[in-house]
Formats: structure tokens, sequence, C-alpha cells
């Protein structure tokens, strides 16, 4: 039991490792403040939560860890409205997205 | 298996410090936000592995109130620049002019 909940945990702690550094090369490479913030929901959501969720799988299944059950769904709610909110503010403010259109032109 | 937390605790720490240079070069404010918002996310992930690594058990509640903080921050300045000011009051709260 403790080897497969070890597995489970470091597989899910590669997943996690995966989607932050995809998330991070989207946030350095991408063009706009829109794809911007596409990246770095994925990046929030799946890939801290899937960190968070191997942390608590280490933890052995105590009442502790109901905490960082806790965490994840606290993540799962505010990484979604965070880059909604900025879309939005970016959008009201008359950041204009990035096209090709508008990269050929410049 | 200790060690291989160690280093996954590193490795989030420099992407980290990756998203911080989006911080200092990001064209708009948004930009700005939206990477020291990410940065913080990696925080709490690291504050959370130390937990486990270390066994210091209470710094999984550091890190609940971190990503509260964390969420309320980036909502009221998004708000903000939306709309110019905090809060509701008012009959078109919300609803700036775009």
């Amino acid at each position: 039991m403790s080897v497969v909940l070890d597995l489970l945990s470091v597989a899910l702690l590669f997943v996690g490792l995966a989607f932050l550094a995809g998330g991070t090369l989207g946030l350095v490479r991408l063009p706009d403040v829109f794809s911007r913030a596409h990246a770095a929901s994925k990046c929030d959501s799946v890939g801290a939560g899937s960190i968070l969720l191997a942390m608590a799988l280490q933890g052995g299944l105590a009442f502790g860890d109901l905490k960082v059950v806790l965490l994840v769904l606290l993540i799962l709610v505010s990484a979604p409205t965070t880059a909604h909110a900025l879309a939005r503010a970016g959008f009201r403010t008359g950041l204009k997205p990035w096209t090709l259109d508008s990269e050929e032109r410049s | 298996m200790t060690t291989l937390l160690w280093a996954s605790a590193t490795a989030i720490l420099v992407m980290a410090f990756v998203c911080l240079w989006r911080a200092d070069a990001g064209p708009t404010v948004l930009d700005r936000i939206l990477a020291v918002n990410v940065a913080g996310t990696k925080t709490l992930v690291v504050l959370v592995m130390l937990a486990t690594i270390a066994g210091h058990a209470f710094l999984i509640d550091v890190a609940i109130v971190y990503g509260l903080l964390h969420f309320v921050i980036t909502l009221a300045a998004t708000r903000f620049i939306e709309s110019g000011r905090l809060g509701a009051a008012g009959p078109d709260a919300g609803e700036a002019a775009p």
C-alpha cells in the first residue's frame, strides 16, 4: 500500500512539475497579457494542484492532509477567477489581443 | 524520496524567479500582477513541500493564509485597474466605460 501511494505521489509530482515548467515558459514567451493569463492559469490550477495532492499522499493520508486538500480546492477556485479578472481588466482598459495580423503590420 | 522532494522544491523556486523576470519586464501593469500571482502560487507550493519534507505542520496553515491573501489582493488590484476604484459603492459599480 505504501509503495502504491509513493508511486502515485511521484507520478503526480512529475505531472505538476511539467505543468509548472510549461506555465513558466508561457509566461515568459507568449506575446500578450491574454495568452500569458491563459498559460498561467493552467500552470496554477493543474501544476500546483497536482503537486499539492502529491504532498498530501506523501503525508500518508493523515488528518492534517485534509488542509492540503482544502488548499487544492482554494487553488481550483482562485486560479480561474484570477485569470478571468485579469483578462476582463485588460479588455476593458483597451488592450488589443495579439493576432498574426498585428504582428505583420508592426 | 527526500532528495527528490528537495530537488523539486529547488526547481520550483528557480521557476518562481523566472516569473519575477516577467514582473520586472512586463509591458503593462497587468503582466506584473499576473507574474507576481504566479510566483506567489509557486511559493505556496514550496511552503507545503517544506511542511512535508521537514515535518513542520504549521507551514500548511501559513500556506493557506498566503493563498487567500494572494487571491484577495489580485482581485482587488484588477478591479481597481478596471474601474478606477475599490468596492462596489454606487449604482454603476463594475460597469466602467470601455
